[in-house]
């Protein structure tokens, strides 16, 4: 009976059933899209950080610099000096071309093999791999040395000329003047430039920065190769350089071999070049040191109790977490990654609660015009509980119509999100890296960021990602559950209320 | 049997009280049929729903057959609705969405019946209204005589002790009114039912042996112990007809009274 009556109210009381199930439908749809369009601004952004980080990576770990006042100013001090400051010989003879570049620390402190060692023992640390960041500055041109002059308007001529050769680089001392003869002119053209380098663990690709690359042309490192004099290359930079996959680069005085050229994969730029760990280590004359530890957790839910051990373990550690990185990126991306975490989810829970609202004031009012027939029903015997379930049943249906219709529209409205792939700009300032890295200045901490500088340099470097709605089952089943629960407490409430009347009040409704 | 003992009802409209009923005393033998009359306001579906136990009276007992309606559960009280209480509205309260021999199954919802013995006992009842061929039809397409049928069969259906109408033919038309007075009563012959039918129906009253008549939520009996010519007001199991177990007070009767209501029925 309860099934025959069900279908007849339903079939009967169709329009109504249906401006309710589609108050509903509006409801869990509207959550549905919400939930897909911020999982997929959340996957945006995770592509950011991964391209940041590399892939796997869920925090890495530097070396807060610490001035050497205490510590001694002996031998160490003055090493640490020597490597810090570029130092160029030059002594080619007047005019001749020449070159020189060095392969210096990116960074003020280091940690030692064993700290990554240690890094990687930690319980929860499924691994953690170490990276060298370097920068190449190399300084190319000629070299004039001052000349005696007699004469004092040949000296202003010899000055202007050495101005004039001056080029990019400073300028040549101006001759000293005064005198009958003096030595003037002189000059030097040079021209400096830098790359980035990055030593990186050629034995675990699977971590840091390696894992985001993507070979474009040529092979990846093997992973025994690394003590090799070779080198993945940027494929922008490659351009700009003249470069291919076959040909040779040049630093520190040792000839790389190119055998790849990359990009960066899911978008943030990389370092300029790729070396192995350990070559980066030799030619820099850092060995066995890192400028940074990629870790990776076990359960991405230990992060913290991961970072914990690793202060309490590394001396001057500095862990950086993806969620700490994350608060440096802006543009369109993080704030819409804002707005659907918070506005997003206040106003989806806004609407659901103002959809079930309209929902039930719809059911109530459809409840009421039934309170004659409820109590026809019980004049006839039905009991109170008899009554509010056969309610209870409509409303399931409907809720379950509601639940069907909104996860349609929900589900469709974020399968055409995904197709459109608006799309989104996330900005990597300087600002924001600097938190990172801390280039330039006293105070920062090492650099941790591969191709870092490059961020930091051209500050406000965009990036473009597509957006996407991923939809999870969970969000599915909260939308079924939310649509069964909110048809449920829609009805039954005025139907309790309604069957509660003895029948006598309820012919005495008007309805 | 009805037994009703200074039966009051009140009901409180903001500050002010209305007697709908006012220390009413009455008795209706098993089997016995009452027909109650009176000015509109008079307390007749008060009293009716009193007895069927679809509300509560403020003070005094409504006993049917030694149980007090008054003092019942509401479980209780439902139970004996679904069990022992035929009622039949003046309208009708078919549920629209329901086809004829639907709305007779509901009546028997409560009973606990299987699905088949619901079906044959419902279109039974239908049968015996004379409607079997319309057990498919929606209330919307019967006529309003049908519908009143449809909603005696519900109220029979479950073969109950007592069979209460409130104008049963009051929202019908001249030619059907007799057809639904003429299934009641052969019913009410048949089945040996407790029948409390209120009604203007003045031709009704005159035939009827015993009269209510309730006004002002007091009540008047008037006792005919001779029927009128027509059919031999015979009913089968009471005790006796003449047996008056009136403890209503008033039994004098204003017996010109009765054709009055027929009529023009007095304002309140
Ligand atoms: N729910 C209620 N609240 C207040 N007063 C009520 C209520 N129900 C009935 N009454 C009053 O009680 C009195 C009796 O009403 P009742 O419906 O029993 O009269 P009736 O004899 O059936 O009238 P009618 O012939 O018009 O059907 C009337 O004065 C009515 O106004
Ligand atoms: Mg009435």
């Amino acid at each position: 009976m309860i099934l025959t009556y069900l279908r007849r109210e339903l079939r009967r009381r169709r329009r109504a059933q249906l401006v309710i199930a589609a108050g509903l439908a509006l409801g869990i749809a509207l959550v549905l899209i919400v939930n897909a369009a911020s999982a997929g601004l959340r996957k945006a952004q995770d592509e950011v950080l991964q391209s940041l980080y590399g892939l796997g990576t869920d925090m890495t770990v530097g070396k807060s610099f610490q001035q050497p006042g205490a510590s001694g100013e002996g031998e160490e001090g003055a090493e640490g000096g020597d490597a810090r400051r570029p130092r160029f010989d030059f002594d080619a003879q007047e005019g001749e071309e020449q070159g020189s570049d060095m392969l210096m620390l990116d960074s003020f402190a280091t940690l030692t093999g064993d700290e990554v060692a240690t890094i990687a023992g930690l319980g929860d640390v499924a691994g953690a791999v170490g990276g060298l960041s370097l920068r190449d500055i190399g300084v190319n041109g000629s070299f004039d040395p001052g000349r005696i002059v007699q004469g004092e308007d040949g000296g202003q001529d010899q000055a202007e000329e050495g101005q004039d050769s001056g080029g990019a680089a400073p300028g040549g001392p101006g001759g000293s003047e005064g005198g009958e003869s003096r030595i003037g002119g002189g000059g030097a053209q040079f021209d400096v430039n830098q790359f980035s380098v990055f030593g990186a663990d050629v034995s675990r690709p699977e971590l840091g920065p390696l894992a985001a690359l993507e070979v474009t042309e040529g092979r990846a490192f093997a992973t025994d190769e690394t003590e090799a004099e070779a080198a993945l290359v940027d494929a922008d930079y490659a351009a700009e350089n003249d470069l291919a996959v076959g040909g040779t680069l040049t630093m520190a005085d040792t000839d790389f071999e190119v055998i790849g050229l990359t990009t960066p994969g899911t978008g943030e730029s990389t370092a300029d070049v790729v070396i192995p760990l350990a070559t980066a280590q030799r030619l820099s004359g850092h060995e066995d040191e890192v400028t940074g530890v990629y870790v990776q957790a076990t359960d991405s839910t230990r992060l913290d109790a991961v970072a914990e051990a690793i202060g309490a373990r590394i001396e001057d550690a500095e862990v950086t977490t993806a969620d700490d990185l994350a608060d440096q990126v802006s543009g369109s991306l993080s704030t819409a990654a804002d707005l659907a975490d918070g506005v997003g989810r206040w106003l989806s829970s806004l609407v659901l609660a103002a959809a079930f609202l309209v929902a039930g004031l719809l059911a109530a009012s459809s409840v009421s015009r039934r309170v004659r027939e409820f109590g026809t029903l019980k004049a006839l015997g039905w009991t109170r509980w008899r009554v509010t379930r056969q309610v209870l049943a409509e409303s399931l249906v409907t809720g379950l119509f509601g639940g069907a219709l909104g996860l349609a529209v929900g589900l469709g409205s974020a399968w055409t999100l995904t197709q459109i792939r608006p799309d989104l700009t996330a900005e990597l300032g300087a600002g924001g890296l600097g938190g990172l890295g801390g280039p330039g200045g006293g105070g920062g901490g090492p650099r941790m960021g591969f191709g870092g500088q490059e961020a930091a340099q051209s500050a406000g470097r965009s990036l473009d990602i597509g957006l996407t709605a991923p939809v999870s089952a969970d969000i599915v089943v909260l939308a079924v559950a939310l649509a069964v629960v909110g048809g449920l407490i829609a009805g039954a409430f005025a139907a309790w209320r309604a069957a509660r009347l003895r029948p006598a009040d309820a012919f005495r409704r008007i309805a | 049997m009805y037994e009703l003992t200074g039966v009051t009802k009140r009901y409180r409209r903001g500050k002010a009280t209305v007697n709908a009923l006012d220390g009413v005393s009455l008795t209706v033998p098993t089997g016995d049929r009452l027909v109650i009359k009176g000015p509109t306001g008079g307390g007749k579906s008060t009293l009716l729903q009193l007895l069927g136990g679809l509300d509560r009276a403020t003070s005094g007992s409504v006993v049917l057959d030694g149980t007090d309606l008054s003092r019942l559960s509401e479980a209780k009280l439902t139970r004996l609705r679904a069990e022992r209480i035929g009622f039949v509205f003046q309208g009708f309260h078919l549920i629209p969405t329901l086809s004829a021999r639907e709305n007779v199954e509901t009546a028997l919802v409560p009973l606990g019946l299987r699905t088949a013995e619901r079906r044959r006992r419902a279109a039974e009842a239908l049968e015996s209204v004379g409607l079997a061929e319309r057990a498919g039809h929606l209330p919307d397409e019967l006529s309003g005589g049908q519908q009143q049928r449809v909603a005696i069969a519900r109220a029979l259906a479950k073969r109950p002790q007592v069979l209460l109408a409130d104008e049963p033919t009051g929202n019908l038309d001249e030619s059907t009114r007799d057809e639904v007075m003429e299934v009641l009563e052969s019913r009410w012959r048949e089945l040996g039912l407790t029948f409390v039918l209120v009604t203007h129906d003045s031709s009704l009253a005159r035939r009827a042996d015993r009269v209510a008549t309730l006004s002002g939520g007091r009540i008047s009996l008037t006792e005919r112990t001779r029927g009128p010519a027509g059919p031999a007001p015979a009913p089968p199991g009471p005790p006796a007809e003449a047996a008056s177990g009136d403890a209503g007070q008033l039994p004098a009767g204003d017996v010109p009274s009765d054709d009055v209501p027929s009529g023009g029925v007095p304002s309140a």
